[in-house]
């Protein structure tokens, strides 16, 4: 049951775009006759940073693969200001209506995608450069020197050694496969990035710096985010809104600060005094 | 009217659902406008909501009736249904906060913690932080405390680092929650004084002040929050 | 065409035309026809067992048989020579199922059916040039899924063939591949020209013939229509190069052909010789002379 909805209001002066970057309407999933997600509904807008909290089975992986049209909707859609070759605005778009072609090319130009675990979102067997560079050659760049150039200039942003560029990432530790994941989604400059648990299994201390290099990297390239986590720490440091799911449903959704601060439904009170205090 | 801020009807009720849904209520159809060159000092007993009225109008609390609603871009604007991004804003450009505790960023050094809310406002990172270093100078911050995070620092330099946070970006109207507890008198006339300068441009003052003389020295007129005590 | 450069072998009457039934040649044509339709792109058939291993040239043989009529003449080469047990052994395989005129002159023949080398000798348009090839995926070894590949394909998505040239010249200094080059075809299709190395590469561009892969075990068919551009992958600035030579034939004395290395005593001294067997012998009944001398060891060298 929702609680305290702060719905979409008046609209923004001074604000970089009164339209949604990302509009979910009703979005719903099922396997077999449980539904993992259901009628899950927001608008984001560009440089926003949603956190998506709730504990395992909410449905919170779920709802970021739908999103990420990676999994196809039962219910709902999923629609997005798409841009196109030449960067202009099409309007939201149904993503659903969109070729395998396109989605893969949305995917890898506007969009990020920062898994949980690094080896799924990497090429392990080759360089750090070369996995930072994928993404550009995939788009036809084709200049060997200004390919490597693009990658060093990304491996510094996300604070990696530029030595060890020519390094295979089963090398690097998990804190800097992290890292690498992050300067490969960036080098193309996306709008909006999803990233799944992005600092769990990862030592206390990295998780710390990661998520500082990512504070910095959403703000300053006005990144828009989706943010799947369990750690409301997470979610107090990077995001500006925060919605909490159990069972499959949104319980309650609003400004980062005002939910942990003054939780009003009973789940949310329940999680964040759950948090244990250092 | 020429109020900059305006809470009509708010009341705060807590409910503990961890407690078995217990109640504490705080406050009921309480009324309160602002207008700029204002500061209203919120008194009352501890517990009363002082506290809890200046996050209600911060947007940090969620009513649980009535509204508050600030001037922004020259429009009225309801901060309880504003979307979360519209909150953003406003406290961007047009509600400065400044807490009773400085809620610490881990590991980001205390110049940049200061020079922040001007990054938000579009500003340089280069002219932000020479107004990040006026201002920590100002607040007779030691000058090799400001190139680290201020987890380790005392309580009163905690102290300072927030308020310079909170006031660096000049908003029209600001919240204060208790800004000089933990300060000596040396700082506290400084601060003092600047509330005064913020004041005085016509800025709209809401205030919590635990001490007598800073009370004093900055109240245009007092609040009492307790008529409201449900 | 001389009569000493034709055989005509008796026909073995047990066998239909060219081993393969009617129907089977007609489904093969339709797979041609449609590769030659799509340049580049992979077509499935359905490859026949073959009195022959998987791994010795089924493909290309089916490919053959395929289109062979009874004026044609073959020519069949392995590694660039006539006289191997491969190409000698598919030439008799078709001297007896189809009776059909076969040469060593690569001038003489309308059908040339290769293992791993284009005939240094260019093609005309009356002509037909079938490879033999074993693995038809230029992508296998980044991407061994078949239905990823296929995807890839649809998708024209080859990110990841650059990523492997990309990471040769970051690991190596160049990108290391000498042989089953990929290429892009007409613009569209990433394709494998079957072990033919690089040097060779060239040769598929606006070939005035056509050319066309036969794969038996994996069981595709993809060809390069006349005059279809074939472009090497590279980089802008690490382009694509071929082998180069510091010897010339010692036989004929060409210095523009593949030459084969041959090492001919213990002390490791070495022969280079031209790969194309048919090429260096019209030289050589041209008049041409090469050296005659074996090299030092450490005086050979090639360059990459």
């Amino acid at each position: 049951m929702r609680t305290q909805r702060e719905s979409s209001g008046e609209p923004m002066s001074g604000d970089a775009s009164d339209d949604p970057l990302l509009s979910a309407r009703g979005v719903g999933k099922r396997f077999g006759a449980r539904f993992a997600c259901r009628n899950v509904s927001f608008d984001l807008f560009p440089g926003e940073v949603l956190a998506v909290v709730g504990e395992s089975g909410s449905g919170k992986t779920t709802l970021l693969r739908l999103l990420a049209a990676r999994l196809p909707c039962d219910e709902g859609s999923v629609l997005y200001a798409l841009r196109d070759e030449r960067g202009a605005q099409r309007g939201l778009t149904d993503l659903t209506h969109l070729s395998e072609a396109r989605r893969r090319w949305l995917a890898r130009t506007d969009w990020g995608f920062v898994e949980q675990n690094a080896r799924d979102g990497l090429r392990m067997n080759v360089s750090g450069g070369a996995n930072v560079g994928e993404r550009l050659m995939a788009l036809g760049s084709r200049h060997y020197g200004r390919l490597r150039a693009e990658a060093l200039h990304w491996m510094q942003r996300v604070e990696l050694d530029t030595t060890r560029i020519d390094d295979l990432p089963a090398t690097y530790s998990g804190g800097m496969q992290q890292r690498l994941q992050i300067a490969r989604n960036l080098v193309t400059k996306p709008r909006l990035v999803f990233m799944d648990e992005p600092t769990s299994g990862l030592d206390v201390s990295v998780q710390a710096r990661l998520l500082d290099l990512m504070r910095e990297l959403t703000e300053e390239l006005h990144l828009a985010a989706i943010i799947v986590t369990h750690d409301l720490a997470v979610a107090r440091l990077l995001a500006h809104r925060m919605l909490v799911m159990k069972d499959g449903r949104v319980i309650e959704e609003g400004l980062t600060d005002r939910l942990l601060d003054d939780p009003q439904d009973p789940y949310t009170q329940l999680l964040v005094s759950s948090v244990l205090q250092p | 009217m020429n109020a900059v801020l305006a809470a009509e009807k708010l009341g705060k009720t807590f409910t503990l659902h961890q407690r078995g849904g217990v109640q504490l209520p705080v406050f009921r159809g309480l009324d309160l406008q602002v207008t700029g060159g204002e500061c209203v000092v919120l008194t009352g007993r501890s517990g009363s909501g002082k506290s809890s009225l200046l996050r209600c109008l911060y947007g940090n609390y969620a009513p649980s009736g009535g509204s508050v609603r600030v001037r922004h871009d020259g429009a009225w604007l309801d901060l309880t249904t504003a979307a979360p991004r519209t909150v953003l804003d406003v406290r961007r450009r047009t509600l400065g906060y400044v807490s009773q505790f400085l809620r610490v960023i881990p590991r980001v050094p205390a110049l940049d913690i200061v020079a922040e809310p001007l990054r938000q406002l579009g500003i340089a990172a280069d002219e932000a932080r020479d107004r990040a270093t006026r201002w920590l100078a100002r607040m007779n911050l030691p000058e090799r405390l400001w190139r680290l995070p201020p987890a380790t620092f005392s309580g009163g330099e905690q102290q300072r680092v927030n308020i310079a946070h909170g006031l660096i970006a000049a908003q029209p109207i600001l919240l204060l929650d208790e800004p000089t507890a933990s300060l000596d008198a040396d700082n506290r006339r400084v601060v003092v004084e600047t509330i005064r300068v913020a004041r005085d441009r016509g800025a709209a003052i809401v205030g919590i002040f635990h001490d007598d003389e800073v009370r004093r020295a900055v109240v245009t007129r007092e609040f009492d929050v307790e008529r409201f005590r449900l | 065409m001389s009569a000493t450069a034709m055989n005509r072998a008796r026909c073995d009457e047990n066998y239909n035309f060219a081993y393969l039934d009617e129907r089977t040649k007609k489904m093969i044509r339709r797979a041609i026809l449609k590769a030659v339709a799509i340049p580049g792109y992979q077509v499935p058939f359905g490859s026949r067992e073959m009195p022959f291993a998987f791994g010795w040239g089924t493909g290309g043989i089916q490919v053959t048989a395929s289109i062979i009529g009874r004026n044609d003449v073959l020519k069949v080469i392995d590694q660039g020579a006539d006289d191997t047990t491969n190409a000698v052994n598919i030439r008799s395989f078709f001297a007896r199922t189809t009776g059909v005129a076969t040469t060593e002159r690569t001038v003489d023949a309308t059908i040339v059916q290769t293992r791993h080398r284009i005939p240094e000798t260019p093609l005309a348009e009356h002509q037909i040039l079938v490879y033999q090839v074993p693995m038809p995926e230029p992508l296998y070894r980044l991407e061994p899924r078949r239905r990823e590949t296929i995807t890839l394909h649809a998708l024209a998505d080859y990110g990841l063939m650059n990523v492997k040239l990309y990471e040769d010249i970051a690991q190596l200094g160049a990108i290391s591949r000498t042989y089953d080059y990929p290429v892009i075809v007409d613009e569209r299709y990433l394709m494998s020209p079957s072990p033919i190395p690089k040097f060779d590469n060239p040769k598929m561009h606006m070939n005035a013939a056509l050319q066309l892969f036969g794969a038996g075990r994996e069981k595709r068919i993809y060809a390069v229509p006349p005059y279809t551009s074939v472009r090497s992958l590279d980089f802008e600035d690490h382009p694509f190069e071929v082998q180069r030579w510091l010897h010339a034939c010692a036989l004929c004395g060409a210095r523009d052909s593949f030459l084969d290395e041959m090492i001919v005593d213990d002390a490791g001294r070495r022969l280079f010789v031209c790969s194309d067997s048919d090429y260096c012998g019209a030289r050589r009944a041209a008049g041409h002379v090469g050296a005659g001398q074996a090299i030092d060891a450490d005086a050979a060298r090639v360059l990459r």
